[in-house]
């Protein structure tokens, strides 16, 4: 397997529960080393997607590879290099934070240091806690903590910040850098735009089964070639609002109607939010 | 797969196994309610039987050496078939058994645990109910080699079976909120109809008949081989003790509990599809 055979590789996936189609056709592409970030409202395909790049679930059509293999017939080698963060946190109510990470690290065949792992997502004062004592944002740490013990190749991120104060999440920002210049490949799904921006290298919009755009956070987000919205009032008192990708062009075109000054006149950017709603809102 | 794989995880499958042992032990120790119940609820019963019945059975036999069996049955189908029925779609619940499947664990490995702790808690329960019986209630423990063999073959097919069943049991709750009261009534029966509660030859020969189709009513038969005289094996059922029915049934229970378990296992819960 040479590095530059991508990390994942989708095409046509499919997958539908009934008459329910909850991913319609995907093809999407992982580079090695990257930070991939996959946004959409909730329903929209997103975790379906995922879990079956995670070899949860099994897909109805299309073909998938992760680190080469089908995760349909996930074995232990492949699972060993591949670290899952789930959305939902599976606790052991009676074993200490210290407990635990020891014993999943004895499930892989080269596992990070657990002393250090606990350290590294925060949790070094809690090393002798319950873990049941944590609170919402400690009990997320301990999945990371147990998602990278193996040392992952690939690591799948099931919106891992919920629930984290301004400073926690800035924290968890620098583990998944250290991690991803470690040479870490990150697949993330997250609600929360501003992190996507702030981690991800590239990014895939997914709504009603369908990706709908794949780009870095700023061609996707960037203002200065999304469509800006010029709005002015007419000579009877109206507001009138126009959509353009040549604002300057509309601009100067009614300045002439006028012959001087436009009332009123207001030129706005889309930001990243704006786009994506945009984008999901269109569907 | 490629070059890349790597070597498989350095620990054998024995010390996995017997690591996995020891976190179900670990967790289940440091359950406070799980432990007082689970140790002293048999001898509970036994006193509360004992104290009703404190006459002989018969022949210069009293009754806590009848009731024994039953306290004995019940106590491994407690540890072996309620606890896990009820434990393990707790665990799906909240999640565990997702996490775990997505760690390269072997998947046997789990039910591994979950078998070692079984025995080990069974172990030391039945050895409580055997002490508080011994000490209080006048209990003659087994008097010979064969009668010790016997017990040992009888308890671990027992709990083996209720074991399994209660692992393959446990994908019948939908959630963790609803499996005691799923498993409880099916417990609570089996006792009643298999003479853990009343002399089973007393009871109508319609529910000597269904309680046959069960594991539980031969583990009590065959631990009454064991604390019994051998003159009771006439006042049986079958006119004798069966010890090869008895292995035969648990041992098919054994089968049946297995193929259920590979079958119907899941590590996911419903809305996780």
């Amino acid at each position: 397997m040479t590095q530059e055979e991508p990390a994942i590789a989708v095409s046509g996936l499919r997958k539908a529960y009934g008459d329910n189609v909850a991913v319609a056709g995907v093809d999407l592409e992982v580079r090695r080393g990257e930070v991939f970030a996959l946004l959409g409202p909730n329903g929209a395909g997103k975790t379906t997607t995922v879990e079956i790049l995670e070899g949860y679930r099994h897909r109805d059509g299309g073909s998938v590879s992760v680190l080469g293999a089908d995760p349909q017939h996930a074995d232990k080698a492949w699972r060993s290099r591949v670290g899952i963060v789930l959305q939902g946190t599976g606790e052991f109510d009676d074993l200490t934070v210290s407990e635990v990470v020891r014993h999943f690290a004895g499930f892989y065949p080269n596992p990070d240091d657990p002393a250090t792992v606990i350290r590294r997502v925060g949790l070094g004062d809690k090393e002798r806690a319950r873990t049941h004592t944590l609170s919402g944002g400690q009990k997320r740490r301990l999945d990371v903590a147990l998602g990278i013990i193996g040392r992952p190749e690939l690591l799948f991120l099931d919106e891992p910040t919920t629930g984290f104060d301004p400073e926690a999440r800035r924290e968890f920002w620098d583990l998944i850098r250290d991690l991803s210049a470690a040479g870490t490949t990150i697949v993330l799904t997250t609600h929360y735009l501003e992190e996507a921006e702030a981690l991800a290298d590239r990014l895939a919009v997914i709504a009603g089964g369908s990706l709908i755009a794949v780009s870095t956070p700023q061609a996707l987000g960037d203002r200065q070639s999304a469509p800006a919205t010029v709005s002015w009032r007419t000579a009877d008192g109206t507001v009138e609002r126009k959509e353009t990708s040549t604002p300057t062009a509309l601009i100067a075109e009614i300045a002439t109607g006028f012959g001087g000054e436009v009332p009123g006149l207001t030129v706005t950017r889309p930001t990243l939010e704006d786009v994506y709603l945009t984008m999901i809102g269109h569907r | 797969m490629t070059a890349l794989t790597q070597t498989p995880a350095t620990a054998g499958p024995l010390a996995l196994g017997l690591r996995q042992g020891g976190l179900e032990i670990k967790q289940f120790s440091r359950s406070r309610e799980a432990v007082v119940f689970t140790m002293a609820f048999p001898a509970i019963m036994i006193v509360i039987f004992a104290s009703i019945f404190d006459g002989e059975i018969g022949g210069g036999v009293n009754f806590t050496q009848y009731f024994i069996t039953g306290m004995i049955a019940t106590g491994l189908l407690s540890v072996g078939f309620q606890s896990l029925a009820i434990q393990i779609p707790a665990e799906r619940d909240r999640g565990v058994l997702k996490r775990l499947r997505g760690t390269p664990m072997p998947q046997w490995v789990y039910f591994a645990g979950k078998v070692i702790m079984v025995f080990v808690v069974g172990l030391v329960e039945t050895a409580v109910l055997l002490a508080v019986s011994t000490l209080f209630f006048g209990l003659e423990l087994p008097g010979s080699g064969a009668r010790w063999l016997t017990f040992l073959w009888v308890g671990v097919l027992g709990i083996s079976a209720c074991t399994l069943c209660g692992i393959a049991f446990s994908s019948v709750a939908r959630t963790a909120r609803s499996a005691p009261a799923v498993v409880t009534p099916v417990a609570l029966i089996l006792q009643f109809i298999s003479g853990v509660f009343f002399v089973f030859t007393n009871l109508p020969t319609w529910m000597q008949q269904v309680a046959a189709i069960f594991p539980l009513k031969w583990m009590c038969q065959g631990l009454r081989s064991v604390f019994l005289p051998d003159s009771f094996a006439a006042q049986e059922p079958g006119g004798s003790w069966e010890l090869g029915k008895v292995a035969l049934v648990l041992g098919a229970w054994c089968v049946i509990g297995l193929i259920l378990c590979i079958t119907t296992f899941r590590w996911t819960t419903k809305r996780d599809g």
